[in-house]
């Protein structure tokens, strides 16, 4: 339970509470979970990405450049999220707003390309129903991109409640474990690009 | 919509369960009302976050689960006694197959495994309590959600009616139109949050919260069963909840993965969900495991054998649990290489589950034992459960599986394992805790009662149709021709199903009539028990359950206190003070928002299931801002509550 007991001042402040360590805990736990939900999204879409019926292949849409944006954005905005978090480990509350602050606006601008090419792809004919190959695009790039929705929008919670109570063992280990997920939908976002832009053009042209 | 298209009409059967609800809604409104409980209802139940009352109220709704699905099997067994039967119409009988295999897995079986986890893990690793009160809270009450949600579809809209494994395209929207099979992929997906919660819980609280000296080859058998199982689920109800999502979508806004068109592909359905659904049956067999191995060393008075061999076998169970689903459907045509290698992994797991049957064997060698009511029904398991492991080998092999898959020689296989194996643990279980939970023993003579009634009835019931099965009678009938020849049998089976039916009424009447007339425990250890749970002071554990957290030795260390005479009362110095979690509203409410979303989400009513999200959300919210930590039990409240007077 709650009992708060500092080990010694070179823990890091999100590990000394008996809570913090649980729920970090729990958290890692819970992103096993992520990648259990993530993987059966992959081997859908990896089954279906041929089945394009009468509509077009997964490839002929793409865009590279907004995708090479998109993947800078968010590579990033991983990057500035650890900076955030060195910062709140050095005590600097200023540091760790500019930081995730800048993590959550480089957040919003791959939401904005992500959003744009949605609307490209369904004026271009290809929406969730047009196949088996689009349906499974869509629900899987649009999971990832309602995590990362999501993810800004507790970022934004966390960042209000560090604001009124400064860091504390409870609101840093808040912190710590919205970064540990902005860090993981990084990663998936890696796969994504991989299996799906890169393997979807790839197979196309080559 | 008109109401006659919202409420389901026009069958006796309905209208008879639209009054029963409505007596009992009353009922219990009156009751409340009449003694004045609404607030002892919300202050005590509603709102607790300890374990104990969880796990109880999980219990509660697995035995009224039970209590459901057992009559859809009456209904069915009704159906089925003789030859070209008129008592149910083939839509109706669907409907009732389908509701009975979801109920009795996802609503019964499940929550009954995890009432008695969250009852009895805590207690034996020598916890105050789970390591997320709250969110344990939040577990039970999406559970409890998911499960009405799914049970009102019998009166409002109409049940499912594709099976409970929904196999598609049978459960899309030409061959399976309106709310019904929604209701499935809603109430399962809800549930399913509730579960995944309660993976992550228990895995957190048995890694980081063991009392010290608890190492974890020093835990009982049964947490280890818990672990092994949290740690299924937390990779298995993933898979479940994009299945159920990915349906919802065809369904809903016309996606095609499983559909005939598009080039959607329905088998991918049938792996997805056996890709769940076979570790799945691991997740409601090895807690039963745990169950058994408690009781067989407390009622043979030794050690359990091979503990070692024991744990290792559950994780190579578990491991083997992920590589076995495509023996669900060998006959899908993917070749005689895939088969050949499901059909050895399926063998394969049989192994482990042997060496367990031979390590509860020799757990009883030399043994003294005692024939209690728990006793019989974990010698009852290890005979009828050897029964279902056999014939689930004869399945396992793929070139014999052409012949009986899909007949009732696979539904006595898996009534052998389920029934056998998980329903005999929770009543097993129930019987064994029952003193823990309520301060009295279940009557130990009418407790025999049951067992006897039940075993003989289950197998009056489930071993005819193994010859059903042989002679060719496929599940999922609804009438047969009287040509066929397989009345007799069937009528036979109808027979044993109904006496299963009594027993459970004699159960039912065990608990007023123990309630009435069972003598009180004035002990904490009502069956000279082996693990910590038997170590506190009082029959029931106050809510903080130990004044003082044990310092564990050994394996089965409160017994070897016992033996050794090392107990020595509480005294004054021993005590401090308790920190505990507040009780919270939250999760009732959070799970209500639930509902309001998952029944919009049926009827494809959109504003309904956004308020329902919106609802949810703000939930979220204000538990995130809610920096309530708890509070102190002070040294004086333990020292009353625990009669210390020195």
């Amino acid at each position: 339970m709650a009992q708060s007991k500092v080990r010694d001042l070179n823990t890091p402040m999100e590990y000394q509470s008996e809570t913090g360590r649980l729920n970090i805990l729990g958290f890692w736990l819970f992103l096993g979970a992520e990648i259990a939900l993530f993987s059966t999204l992959f081997a859908t879409y990896m089954v279906l990405m041929d089945r394009t019926a009468d509509g077009p292949a997964l490839g002929e849409l793409f865009e590279v450049k907004g995708l090479l944006i998109q993947t800078f954005l968010l590579l990033t905005s991983s990057f500035t999220c650890g900076l955030a978090i060195h910062e709140m480990r050095r005590y600097n509350v200023k540091g760790l707003f500019f930081w995730m602050i800048t993590t959550i606006l480089l957040g919003l601008g791959f939401l904005g390309f992500e959003i744009y090419e949605f609307f490209v792809y369904i004026h271009e004919g290809a929406n969730i129903g047009t196949s088996a190959a689009w349906s499974a695009f869509f629900v899987l790039v649009g999971t990832h991109g309602l995590h990362v929705t999501l993810g800004i929008g507790w970022i934004i919670l966390i960042l209000i409640q560090v604001a009124k109570r400064g860091l504390t063992p409870q609101t840093t280990a808040k912190v710590f474990i919205s970064s540990l997920y902005w860090h993981f939908l990084d990663v998936v976002w890696i796969f994504l690009f991989t299996a799906v832009y890169l393997m979807g053009m790839v197979m196309q042209h080559g | 919509m008109k109401w006659d298209e919202f409420f389901v009409t026009g069958d006796p059967l309905i209208y008879g369960a639209d009054v029963s609800i409505a007596i009992t809604m009353l009922g219990i409104v009156f009751f409340l009302t009449y003694f004045k409980k609404w607030k002892w209802l919300w202050t005590e139940w509603l709102t607790t976050v300890d374990h104990k009352k969880i796990g109880i109220m999980y219990i509660i709704s697995a035995i009224l689960m039970l209590f459901r699905g057992g009559v859809d099997a009456l209904l069915m067994r009704t159906q089925l006694a003789v030859p070209e039967m008129e008592f149910l119409d083939s839509q109706k009988y669907n409907e009732i197959f389908t509701t009975h295999g979801t109920i009795m897995i996802i609503f019964m079986a499940m929550p009954f495994l995890i009432g008695l986890i969250n009852v009895v893990v805590p207690l034996q690793i020598g916890a105050r309590d789970v390591a997320y009160p709250y969110l344990n809270a939040v577990s039970f009450w999406t559970f409890f959600i998911g499960a009405m949600l799914f049970n009102i579809s019998f009166v409002i809209g109409g049940s499912p009616s594709a099976g409970w494994t929904s196999y598609m395209p049978l459960a899309s929207n030409e061959l399976s139109p309106g709310p019904g099979q929604n209701y499935y992929l809603l109430g399962l997906q809800i549930s399913g949050i509730g579960t995944l919660l309660t993976g992550i819980n228990f895995m957190v609280t048995i890694f980081k919260m063991r009392a010290p000296g608890m190492t974890l080859f020093r835990m009982p058998m049964f947490t280890w069963s818990a672990l092994v199982t949290m740690a299924i689920i937390i990779f298995a109800f993933p898979i479940l909840t994009v299945a159920l999502a990915l349906m919802t979508f065809d369904r809903l806004f016309g996606s095609h993965f499983f559909t005939l068109q598009g080039e959607g592909m329905d088998m991918l359905w049938a792996n997805l969900f056996w890709l769940w659904g076979h570790p799945e049956v691991y997740i409601v067999i090895l807690p039963a495991f745990g169950i058994f191995s408690e009781i067989i060393a407390t009622f043979s008075k030794k050690t359990l054998f091979g503990y070692k061999a024991m744990v290792w076998s559950m994780v190579l169970i578990a491991a083997y649990s992920f590589l076995v689903w495509v023996h669900h459907f060998f006959t899908m045509g993917s070749g005689a290489l895939v088969n050949s290698f499901f059909s050895v992994t399926t063998m394969l797991i049989g192994v482990p589950t042997g060496v367990k049957i031979f390590n509860w064997l020799f757990t009883m060698r030399k043994g003294q034992i005692e024939f209690s009511t728990p006793m019989l029904w974990s010698l009852g398991f290890i005979v009828n459960f050897v029964i279902g492991g056999v014939t689930g080998v004869m399945l396992a092999m793929a070139a014999a599986n052409y012949q009986y898959h899909n007949t009732y020689f696979l539904v006595a296989h898996f009534h052998y394992v389920l029934i056998a194996g998980t329903v005999f643990a929770c009543f097993a279980g129930l019987v064994y805790w029952y003193p823990k939970m309520f301060g009295h023993k279940l009557n130990e003579r009418i407790g025999k009662w049951v067992f006897w009634l039940f075993t003989i009835g289950f197998n009056i019931c489930f071993f005819p149709q193994y010859f059903l099965g042989l002679d060719g009678m496929p599940r999922r009938i609804y009438t047969y021709s009287e040509e066929s020849g397989w009345g007799p049998l069937n009528m036979i089976s109808t027979v044993g199903g109904f006496m299963m039916g009594i027993a459970f009424l004699v159960l039912v009447y065990n608990i007023y009539y123990s309630f009435r007339y069972e003598p009180r425990e004035k002990t904490g250890d009502a069956w000279n028990g082996r693990t910590l749970e038997w170590s506190t002071p009082s029959a029931m554990p106050p809510f903080y359950n130990f004044a003082k957290i044990p310092v564990v030795k050994g394996l089965d260390h409160f017994w070897n206190e016992k033996q050794n005479k090392e107990i020595k009362p509480l005294t004054t110095q021993d005590l401090q003070k308790i920190h505990m979690p507040n009780n919270s509203g939250v999760p009732f409410v959070m799970a209500s928002f639930f509902f309001v979303s998952g029944f919009g989400l049926v009827f494809e009513w959109y504003w309904m299931a956004i308020i329902g999200l919106i609802g949810v959300l703000a939930t979220l919210v204000i538990r995130s801002f809610d920096y309530n930590n708890g509070y102190y039990v002070s040294v004086e409240e333990i020292k009353e509550t625990e009669n210390i007077t020195k």
